[in-house]
């Protein structure tokens, strides 16, 4: 009786996905490409070897952070389609703050994360103070914000001061920001007597591994204890299931929301910050949205706004994504038959009723 | 009462059991409606009056059981089956578009047009006709958001009869209405029956079964208990049927002893949330060990009065004092600080956050205070101990303090924000509705809890629709007016006219 | 010069204007019935794909206008089908379509265009026509601002249609009155879902029409950043409109506006970033937004679930 809902809602997930692989493969098989090929391909390409695994997480890594960006602001009754500009002000503030203001890294590391933070933070909390203040509500201002967010990012990245010469993007970030693992070692004579002599740690050193996934799970156990431990968590929850309950019970709401809104977006401008600090190293200039922050919200959707279902959601997803970046060059299948899949996961999600109906009928097919 | 004709049976159901899952809610119910008479259902919250007619008006569809229209067997698969054989609804909660005007709320879905564009004069002319016909008065351009109450009920009967409907199903009418109101709609039913129309009403109003109804059936858990002619029964015969045994409505209780004032509220003005001013002037006491009963129609004031009183809206002006403090201005956290509590009226909104379980919800006024949490951190056996001495206490049922409280029953749900406000220990206790929708049993626990907390010293401020509710448990009643005060008498010996007559305006000198 | 500037800046507006017009009706009719579509994008973006597609095989920028306003209506269905029979949360249906939208249309691109991202161009003559060339004097003032392709004449005549349809006639009443209230709708023998989901096919229609209007009029090819959030644009300018067709036209011109300046501005020498400009759709709609304060103009019953009993 506690919660019934938890395991029919992990059995819908489960269903979601085998009918996203599903959909998924009738289409490889359709437009004439051997579904069984294609995903032994991306199991290899993700499984095969140490590096293929250290890249499935490199790739997982912000998607984990915008998934838990949205997964929290979920929780607290707020919808944030906004972790795409969140992300967007994170990474760009990563990528100044990274280059401009040189540190020892111990400090640099810290501060430029925090930075990121802030930045999100920043970005997401005006969403939160103008559905607070003047109950604009937020999925649409955060799709105004995203894009506000992608200009402005242009606006940086592409001024004369800013860009490197000759790119579209800002100057690499000093080597003190960066929290990929023995960045300067590995290369280094030393480092490369190392990796002759494991196999191993060449193979993990030949990725740009980073510290990005171990922050993205600290922020996940911190996720879930604000969630379920704190006094903050209590009143935010309290906000989202039933705000006219909790401001009776003399819960500032107005607060709650600002307050869930700015936290969502530390977390996904911690996700652009450690994109940047341990992968990319700058910021471009963006022609279209890169969609961390929609795959942030499939993340959260798949799993289902817990924390630690976060975590396995993003690295799921981020092994859909490096896998299936193999099937194109190895089989010629499109590469977009990933979008296709997660779409198709995300929108059996939304229908749980579809799914319930159809489980209805399999048992009493079997009866 | 009318002359209804005995040999035409307009409406007949025959052993009508509708489940909802393991719920019956209606249990092998048989109706008999005859041409042009008022047939009222009488049963209380819950029993089954409104699931038996959506049966008949084709929202719901019956497990089993037949239903007979003029004699001709019907199976009333949607409202168009229901319409098409001249059944028409007018819903507790209007059914209206606010936007639309009140000709288009009439044609809806039975629109005049030429290929589909609509032949709006046409329309309006043919509606008018309808409403002088019936004397049902309309201003057929305004928009539903701006006409009255009592407008828009007349706008649901026109929809019905613009539909030729004859069988005309009203559900809970007189709920909204000022009694003026109400004696008007005696009025139309009146028109509509001596037209041929044929009525049944739904209502737990026993006085209004006496002023208009013909026949009367009851309704008890979901059984039907018996169908009476109206003059032959008594108001409390009809009490007894509805309820299952003798009931008293009366409260033991003491003479009150006031003490000091705990509540004053002087001159208060409040808006409403279209900014138009809903309390105006308004000014009360409340001292210690008495309870103050505000009476009055729904509408006059009472959810902004409530509202101001507990922070969640901002007055215009005015004073409320809380033990000399005043409190205006405060938010909802500031005003609890001021050792005031309050019962909601709407206790699956305001009341409880239906996710969390008991525990959860017994503590949300205090999760920041000690022994709760410490530095921002939840102490949960702390929480669960408390919560369970006053599932206890308070006898919830089931007593265990992690039951997730939106699977409670209503009175269970009530008992846990009782027993969460009444903890609190306040000086002030407002009480708002605190019996809707609860069974007789719960109510009777829910006014004893009142009269126990003005028993101990509190200063208690109940707000009801339910007259008889206002003048069983109160000592001092308030009517309440157009956002005012417009009379007080003493609850002993209380005339109900008297009071009727000052709910609806009448003056009181 | 300066009526030169005016022409070219009206002009551009037009031209701008036209896709967003076509999808931002498609999302006030969907909105009207109280279907929330934030997959317009995602419909925009497969509607620009087929149509520049279908138009390079039947050598006919109307064929694939058309094509793409069937495809888009696939597209509503599928959303209609989420939304309206099987009860889905409208936003998360919306964001699933902008995925499967993008997808499609570049898995087919790669399939039909030799593993390419983009389509190849139409010829000239075999875009969309324009049908006032000649009548004005060519580069003449008139010329520059009416001398448009057919599909932005299409565009506004739609207007009328969408505004007639909804405020004129008997399936305009309805459409609004399940947006406002459909349990009142259906009690008064609507079928709520029946006009919702010819409200939510007919907005990808229009979507798809949108995109169309783009790669196979302003340009002659898709490629993937052709649509890059216009139907996000296009969404937002419904809402300045008031979910109402002729204020969605009117804010997808300010829209187109601003983009018009966004083209205009080096050509005058004066030094403003296109990036700022390009932002000043989003923070105008921003600005709507807190000025509406309290006043709830969207349908009341946008975006909420309606289940049959």
């Amino acid at each position: 009786m506690k919660n019934p809902l938890k395991n029919s809602a992990l059995g819908i997930t489960l269903i979601s996905i085998l009918l996203g692989l599903f959909v998924g493969a009738l289409i490889l098989l359709f437009i004439g490409y051997n579904p069984i090929e294609a995903y032994s391909v991306m199991l290899n390409g993700i499984f095969g070897s140490v590096r293929y695994l250290s890249w499935t997480i490199i790739y997982a890594t912000p998607i984990i952070l915008t998934g838990l960006s949205v997964a929290f602001a979920f929780k607290t009754g707020l919808f944030n389609i906004g972790a795409e500009g969140q992300y967007i002000v994170g990474a760009l503030t990563a990528a100044l703050v990274g280059y401009y203001v040189p540190m020892p890294t111990l400090l640099h590391i810290p501060f430029v994360l925090i930075c990121s933070i802030t930045a999100g933070s920043l970005w997401g909390s005006i969403a939160g103070y103008l559905k607070a203040r003047f109950g604009v509500n937020e999925v649409i201002s955060t799709i105004m914000l995203n894009w506000i967010a992608l200009y402005l990012n242009n606006f940086f990245v592409l001024n004369e001061k800013i860009k490197r010469p000759g790119s579209e993007a800002t100057n690499k970030i000093l080597d003190s920001a960066k929290i990929i693992f023995f960045d300067v070692w590995k290369k280094s004579p030393d480092g490369q007597a190392f990796r002759k002599a494991h196999p191993f740690f060449n193979d993990i050193f030949r990725t740009p591994a980073n510290a990005g996934f171990l922050i993205a799970i600290l922020a996940a156990v911190l996720v879930l204890l604000i969630l379920n431990k704190t006094t903050l968590g209590y009143s935010l929850k309290a906000v989202g299931f039933n705000k006219d309950a909790a401001e009776f019970g003399g819960i500032n709401i107005k607060s709650s929301m600002i307050s869930s809104m700015a936290i969502a977006g530390g977390l996904s401008g911690l996700a652009g910050a450690v994109q940047v600090t341990g992968f990319t190293r700058e910021a471009s200039a963006l022609a279209a949205m890169e969609g961390y922050g929609f795959e942030g919200i499939s993340v959260a959707l798949i799993g289902a706004n817990n924390p630690i279902g976060c975590v396995l959601a993003g690295l799921f997803y981020g092994a859909l994504k490096y896998g299936g970046s193999k099937i194109q060059p190895r089989i010629g299948a499109p590469y977009e038959i990933i979008s296709i899949i997660m779409g198709t996961i995300v929108l059996f999600i939304a229908m749980p009723k579809l799914i319930r109906m159809m489980k209805i009928t399999k048992k009493k097919e079997a009866e | 009462m009318n002359n209804y004709d005995f040999d035409q049976i307009a409406v007949e159901m025959k052993g009508i059991t509708q489940k909802f899952g393991s719920l019956v809610a209606n249990d092998n119910i048989d109706l008999t409606v005859h041409k042009g008479e008022v047939h009222a259902l009488l049963g209380e919250n819950g029993a089954g009056k409104t699931t038996l007619v959506n049966s008949l008006y084709g929202l719901y569809h019956p497990t089993s059981g037949d239903i007979f229209i003029n004699g001709e067997k019907v199976v009333m698969d949607t409202p168009n089956v229901a319409i098409g054989h001249g059944i028409g609804m007018v819903h507790q909660h209007f059914m209206l578009i606010k936007p639309f005007t009140v000709v288009e709320n009439i044609i809806l879905g039975k629109e005049t047009h030429k290929h589909g564009v609509l032949d709006m004069e046409r329309a309006t002319k043919e509606v008018m006709e309808l409403s002088e016909r019936y004397g049902l008065t309309i201003d057929p351009t305004a928009c539903i958001q701006d006409i009255t109450v009592g407008m828009q009920q007349r706008v649901e009967i026109l929809k019905t009869l613009y539909r030729g409907a004859d069988i005309l199903i009203l559900d809970e009418p007189t709920a909204v209405l000022t009694p003026q109101e109400i004696l008007d709609l005696i009025k139309i039913i009146n028109n509509l029956t001596d037209q041929g129309k044929t009525i049944i009403i739904i209502t737990h109003k026993l006085k209004e079964i006496k002023d208009v109804a013909d026949f009367c059936t009851i309704i008890r858990r979901g059984k039907k208990i018996d169908t009476v002619k109206v003059a032959d029964v008594s108001e409390s015969d009809l009490a007894s049927m509805m309820v299952g045994r003798e009931v008293s409505f009366k409260v033991d209780k003491e003479e009150s002893e006031p003490g000091d004032i705990v509540l004053e509220v002087n001159d208060l003005h409040v808006k409403d949330n279209r900014d138009i001013p809903a309390v105006e002037g308004l000014s009360l006491k409340v001292r210690r060990g008495e309870i103050l009963g505000i009476a009055g129609v729904d509408g006059n004031g009472q959810n902004e009065l409530v509202d101001a009183l507990t922070g969640i809206r901002k007055a215009e002006s005015g004073e409320v004092l809380v033990n000399g403090n005043n409190i205006l201005g405060l938010n909802p956290r500031g005003i609890l600080d001021h050792k005031v509590s309050t019962i909601p009226q709407d206790r699956q909104k305001r009341g409880l956050v239906l996710e969390y379980s008991i525990a959860e919800n017994i503590i949300i006024e205090n999760y920041k205070k000690a022994p709760f949490s410490r530095k921002g951190w939840l102490n949960f056996p702390a929480i669960r101990e408390y919560a369970r001495k006053l599932v206890k206490e308070f006898d919830v049922r089931p007593d265990d303090e992690n039951y997730i409280s939106g699977s409670l029953s209503g009175g269970n749900q009530q008992k846990v924000i009782i027993a969460r406000e009444i903890s609190n220990n306040p000086d002030l206790l407002i009480a708002v509705q605190p019996t809707r929708g609860l069974d007789v049993g719960a109510i009777e626990y829910v006014h004893k809890a009142l009269v126990a907390q003005r028993d101990k010293g509190k200063a208690v401020l109940l707000i009801s629709l339910e007259l008889d509710e206002v003048i069983n448990v109160s000592d001092r009643i308030g009517v309440i007016y157009e956002g005012k005060i417009v009379g007080e008498v003493k609850a002993e010996g209380a005339d109900e006219n008297e009071i009727g007559l000052m709910m609806a305006g009448g003056s009181n000198s | 010069m300066l009526l030169e500037s005016i022409a070219f800046l009206l002009g551009t507006t037009l031209m701008y204007a036209t896709p967003l017009i076509y999808t931002s009706l498609g999302g006030t009719i969907s909105e009207n019935s109280g279907v929330v579509n934030i997959g317009l994008e995602g419909i925009m973006f497969m509607g620009a794909f087929i149509g520049a597609a279908i138009g390079y095989y039947t050598h006919s920028g109307w064929i694939g206008f058309l094509a793409a306003g069937v495809v888009g209506g696939l597209f509503g269905l599928l959303h209609a089908v989420a939304c309206i029979s099987f009860t889905a949360d409208q936003v998360v249906s919306g964001i699933a379509i902008n995925f499967l939208g993008p997808g499609f249309a570049l898995l087919l691109s790669r399939l039909m265009f030799d593993g390419a991202a983009m389509t190849l161009p139409l010829p000239l003559d075999e875009k969309i026509s324009r049908p006032l060339n000649g009548l004005f004097p060519q580069n003449s003032f008139f010329d520059v601002i009416l001398n448009r392709y057919s599909t932005v004449y299409l565009a506004f005549f739609l207007v009328l249609v969408v505004w007639f349809v909804l405020y004129k006639t008997k399936l305009g009443l309805r459409i609004r009155s399940v947006g406002e209230h459909p349990e009142a709708a259906a009690t008064l023998g609507i079928d709520v879902y029946k006009i919702r989901y010819m409200s939510v096919i007919a907005s990808g229609v229009f979507a798809g029409f949108g995109g169309a209007a783009v790669s196979v009029a302003i340009v002659s090819q898709f490629r993937i950043t052709l649509i890059s959030g216009q139907g996000f644009i296009a969404l937002a300018a419904m809402i300045f409109g008031k979910w109402k067709p002729q204020g969605a036209m009117w804010a997808c011109l300010l829209f187109g506006f601003a983009q018009a300046i966004v083209v205009f501005m080096p050509r005058t020498g004066i030094e403003v970033s296109s990036q700022l400009l390009s932002m000043l759709p989003y923070i105008l709609t921003l600005i709507l937004l807190v000025v509406f304060v309290g006043k709830s103009v969207a349908p009341s019953a946008d975006g909420k679930i309606y289940e049959k009993n």
